[in-house]
């Protein structure tokens, strides 16, 4: 299992086939308390870099950034209802995408969790 | 919005009391300005509809105008009556210009023997220029040492009168003199929250203390420019720069009730000929309130369709609305449709989502009249 962190704040958890989606503590922090959550639907394909969802804080909106190609297997779509959640547990129950990876080794361009923490300061 | 500078935005008094507090600070009209502390926007914007919430507002510009003849002189710039505003009263109203524009909202005073006039941060610059230009020589003086503290919320009385009685006597937009803890201030019951509540102008030197003091009461807590923003937007009232500018008119964004009669039938202001006009005709758009069916914030800059499709206005001022609980925006449409209940879209990232034309506040004003 390895976790890679993007330089748009989000953190990409690898597990076998599969791989989790989600904002950092850091993205949450920043967006403020959030209001609204649009995700895609499950089956949707992408290519890395593509717009494949909306976060709305009480300030401003902030869209989600596909880090590598793939597919969604499944949208977290409790989010829906209660959004509050990614500033609760951003990086647990709150998290995004299950994404099934074209090309795993697009990820070895992201960050390691240290490198990440050393660019937010 | 307004000038923007290079250099360092300035600090109010308040400055390192609201990074004490943990404010977030943001550049702001030239000012660095908390946006929210600790607690969050959300937490603040409730305080102030439940208890009280004091914002900083000292950015905004506060200037005396002196002589006998300054009402009328000022009529000149204003659409609004103001040789008959009484003593100890206040007046919302705005500066326009010769094509009926709006060049900036302010809140006039008859503070006796001047007025006390308040005017936007990102605007002082402008209006005072405009009124030097316009009105007597050396008539205009701008108050640069002092700090403005706005306290609003259904507990504001029991904040600010524990420390000067006076005010539990004004009503809405009634202004007097005041001492707080010595100190010769200006204490007017008005705001821009749709709450009860007073802006205090303050002693700059004597702000941090004043404001402790205010916050030292139970009832009231910190509040920075995000409730602010969320608090005017659900009252309905205008942002200067957003809602209202050089192009909108005061008929279109529909406060046309600050225009009294004598000044409707004399005119005499800048932009009377198509502010006449639009009073007798109807104006060709409307500012309006509007509810999204879904959750998504419809945001400034946003294209409003018909139900067929065809663009008739632009959201001026939107996002989510804590005491509604949902997105609340409001924005011009053309006249025809600003009927409340008229069904419109909201054009959000491309895709045309189901809103309604209401009336506008979204939550009640709950001024002490």
């Amino acid at each position: 299992m390895s976790i890679y962190f993007t330089e748009d704040h989000e953190w990409v958890k690898v597990e076998g086939e599969t791989a989790t989606l989600g904002i950092t503590a850091h993205a949450a922090e920043q967006l403020g308390e959030i209001v609204f959550v649009e995700l895609k639907e499950a089956g949707e394909s992408f290519e890395k870099g593509d717009e494949i969802g909306v976060i709305e804080s009480v300030k401003a909106a902030s869209e989600i950034y596909a880090p590598a190609a793939g597919e969604i297997v499944e949208a977290n779509g409790s989010l829906g209802d209660t959004p509050g959640a990614l500033n609760e547990d951003p990086e647990g129950a709150a998290w995004l995408y299950k994404i099934k990876l074209s090309d795993a080794g697009e990820l070895e361009e992201l960050m390691d969790a240290e490198a990440y923490k050393a660019s937010i300061g | 919005m307004g000038q923007t500078s290079d250099s360092a935005p300035k600090r109010t008094p308040l400055y390192a009391l609201h990074e004490e507090l943990g404010g977030k600070m943001v550049p702001f009209a030239g000012y660095a300005m908390p946006v929210n502390y600790p607690g969050g926007i959300i937490a603040e914007h409730k305080q102030c509809r439940e208890k009280a919430a004091l914002f900083d507002v000292s950015h905004m510009g506060q200037v005396v105008l002196s002589g006998a003849g300054g009402p009328a002189a000022l009529e000149a710039l204003v659409p609004s009556a103001m040789t008959t505003l009484k003593p100890g009263k206040a007046r919302y109203t705005v500066f326009t210009n010769e094509a009926g524009g709006i060049m900036d909202d302010l809140i006039v005073s008859n503070a006796g023997d001047h007025l006390f006039i308040v005017v936007n941060a990102s605007m002082r610059d402008q209006d005072i220029a405009h009124m030097r230009s316009n009105l007597a020589e050396g008539a205009l003086s701008e108050l640069s040492d002092r700090a403005l503290l706005a306290v609003q919320g259904p507990a504001a009385e029991g904040v600010v009168s524990q420390m000067a009685p006076e005010a539990a006597a004004l009503s809405f937009m009634e202004t007097t003199e005041a001492r707080i803890l010595g100190a010769d201030c200006r204490i007017s019951r008005l705001g821009y929250t749709g709450e009860d509540g007073y802006e205090i102008s303050v002693p700059e030197d004597r702000a941090v203390e004043i404001t402790r003091a205010l916050l030292a009461h139970e009832d009231c807590a910190p509040a920075g420019l995000g409730a602010r923003d969320s608090l005017r937007l659900e009252a309905g009232l205008c942002l200067y720069g957003n809602d209202i500018d050089a192009e909108t008119s005061p008929v279109e964004a529909q406060i046309q009730w600050l225009i009294q009669k004598r000044r409707r039938e004399e005119g005499g202001f800048p932009g009377a000929a198509r502010i006449q006009r639009e009073l007798a005709e109807g104006p060709a758009r409307k500012l309006v309130g509007i509810a999204p069916e879904g959750r998504a914030p419809a945001r400034q800059g946003v294209e409003i369709t018909d139900q067929e499709g065809r663009a008739i206005g632009r959201v001026t001022s939107g996002g989510f609305g804590p005491s509604v609980g949902g997105p609340v925006s409001i924005g011009y449409v053309a006249a025809a449709e600003a009927v409340p209940g008229t069904k419109i879209n909201l054009v959000v990232r491309g895709k045309p989502l189901p809103a309604e034309v209401v009336a506008l506040p979204f939550v009640q004003h709950n001024y002490k009249r």
